[in-house]
């Protein structure tokens, strides 16, 4: 079973958000996916200041494998990037969840949040997607 | 689709036991990677890693007209190896248009019987039409469902191969590359191995009866030769310059712009092979494309079907695309193969994601031996 932090929210196409304290939510892409993916090799970030609408595509992961787009979970401002994926791409793999961090946005709307999944409910995702 | 309805090889359980990644891989249920593609490809590089292969088809022909057969069968010409017990051969199995039914290996076994070895993919077509390519001849095919087959590749594979399957395989570190040789022929223990490979590393292609290939793998294992997924074996091929049929030529394709020139066989003016007539005329109309590697200059991956344009257009000229592309873990710099419009220089351009980013033409293999043979 892939590790599923309690305190993050999820999105259907596996980005894992953390509420910073300062509003700001930083976004990266789960352990379940990482693995489905494999060895990370090149990561293109979005630009600091950019705005996205929810669901729309802001940034690419490559693996060996495949590209795979990322999505932002809502709507929001670029207020910083992880540059250091730029020249190590492997650290989403080495630990999705802290150092594979991709991005931080400020949310035009805080309580939209709220309509991302629960750990429990992404977990049943993750389950029903093994099948 | 569940994984019911996938198919396995007698390899299946060892592979779960090694914490593979396992994948639909065209119906089959196969490692794609054992922890790190890119470790497992090192280790190929640098060591030794083994495949499991079993979902390739392996079919015999025997008959007093299985050279007649092949002769006309392939591109490629089988009197090549005809009278030369174990030798390899690499052709493409073309339709009458010219284009690629399925590449494929043969063994010359004995004078009545060679072995071929064609894609899992392709396995129901290549058959069909193998069969209905035999018309009258004195020529029986079998396709060997009962046998298995297990990679082993890298600088040290054969000596490791040796270590952990001693009388098994005893004769196989003599032979020569592209040879193959049947051991312990008719005992239980019966090996055909061949000095062949799909990496550009040494290394062998053992075949054995099906219930025997976990034993052979986990003897290999022990020995030390690290279990590799089909993610690797991607990418090793890749930077070995080796095509992949569905990828890089198909039945729409000429072996002629797919980099496969130097696999058709022209020199016997009276060797009628299927789709000598449709090339001969392609030749004559002259090509439109020619097949390179591609070097990505910064940052990215090279994918299959993106786009490939010149510099500096020109009129007329046809659009590129790439066929196959990946990382190259060896090199570290994204890598492709790319049907390119003649006028292609030393540099292109590749369009990735709406971005025109430089690429160098280059001449294939980039990796060959543990070594990039590219500047």
């Amino acid at each position: 079973m892939s590790d599923i932090p309690q305190e993050l929210k999820y999105t259907a196409s596996h980005e894992w958000v953390r509420a910073e304290d300062d509003g700001t939510l930083t976004v990266g892409i789960t352990e379940h996916a990482q693995g489905l993916l494999g060895d990370m090799v090149f990561v293109e970030l979005p630009d600091v200041g950019d705005d996205f609408e929810a669901e729309q595509d802001c940034a690419v992961v490559e693996s060996v494998k495949a590209a795979s787009d990322i999505y932002c979970p809502i709507e929001g401002q670029i207020v910083a990037v992880n540059e250091e994926l730029e020249d190590s791409p492997e650290q989403i793999n080495v630990n999705a969840y802290h150092e594979g961090w991709i991005f931080r946005i400020q949310p035009v709307n805080d309580s939209h949040i709220d309509e991302l999944m629960g750990p429990d409910e992404y977990a049943e995702l993750v389950e029903s997607e093994s099948h | 689709m569940t994984n019911d309805t996938l198919k396995e090889t007698p390899l299946i359980k060892a592979h779960q036991k090694m914490g593979a990644k396992l994948v639909d891989f065209g119906g089959w249920n196969m490692p794609i990677h054992y922890g790190s593609q890119i470790d497992e490809h090192h280790q190929v590089r640098n060591d030794a890693g083994m495949f499991d292969v079993c979902h390739m088809t392996i079919v015999d022909l025997r008959g007093c007209e299985v050279i007649a057969y092949l002769a006309k069968l392939l591109a490629n010409d089988v009197a090549k190896i005809a009278d030369k017990p174990g030798k390899a051969l690499y052709s493409c199995m073309l339709n009458n248009s010219g284009g690629v039914i399925d590449d494929l290996i043969i063994y010359s076994m004995e004078p009545a019987w060679v072995r071929v070895i064609v894609n899992s993919s392709t396995r129901e077509k290549d058959i069909a039409w193998m069969r209905t390519q035999i018309g009258t001849m004195a020529v029986d095919l079998n396709e060997r469902d009962d046998l298995a087959m297990i990679a082993v590749q890298g600088p040290n594979a054969r000596t490791l191969a040796a270590q952990a399957l001693g009388d098994d395989i005893a004769g196989a570190y003599e032979l020569k590359p592209f040879n193959a040789l049947l051991i312990n022929a008719g005992a239980d223990n019966e090996r055909f191995v061949a000095r062949t490979g799909y990496t550009g590393e040494d290394g062998y292609e053992i075949v054995c009866a099906n219930d025997q290939a976990e034993t052979m793998w986990n003897q290999l294992a022990d020995a030390g030769v690290k279990p590799c997924g089909l993610g690797a074996r991607d990418t090793l091929r890749l930077e070995a310059g080796m095509n992949l049929y569905g990828n890089d030529m198909d039945e729409n394709q000429s072996p002629l712009e797919s980099g496969l020139s130097w696999t058709v066989d022209f020199s016997n003016e009276q060797r009628q092979f299927n789709g000598r007539e449709a090339l001969e005329k392609q030749k004559e109309q002259g090509l439109n494309y020619k097949f390179v590697g591609l070097i990505l200059k910064g940052k990215g991956v090279l994918r299959a079907h993106q786009k490939v344009l010149l510099e500096v257009a020109v009129d007329g000229s046809k659009e590129g695309e790439l066929t196959s592309g990946s990382f190259s873990p060896t090199m570290q710099q994204a890598i492709g193969f790319a049907r390119v419009s003649l006028e292609t220089g030393d540099t292109c351009l590749v369009e990735i994601r709406k971005k025109q980013l430089a690429a160098q033409v280059v001449k294939l293999p980039f990796v060959r031996q543990g070594k990039i043979l590219v500047e």
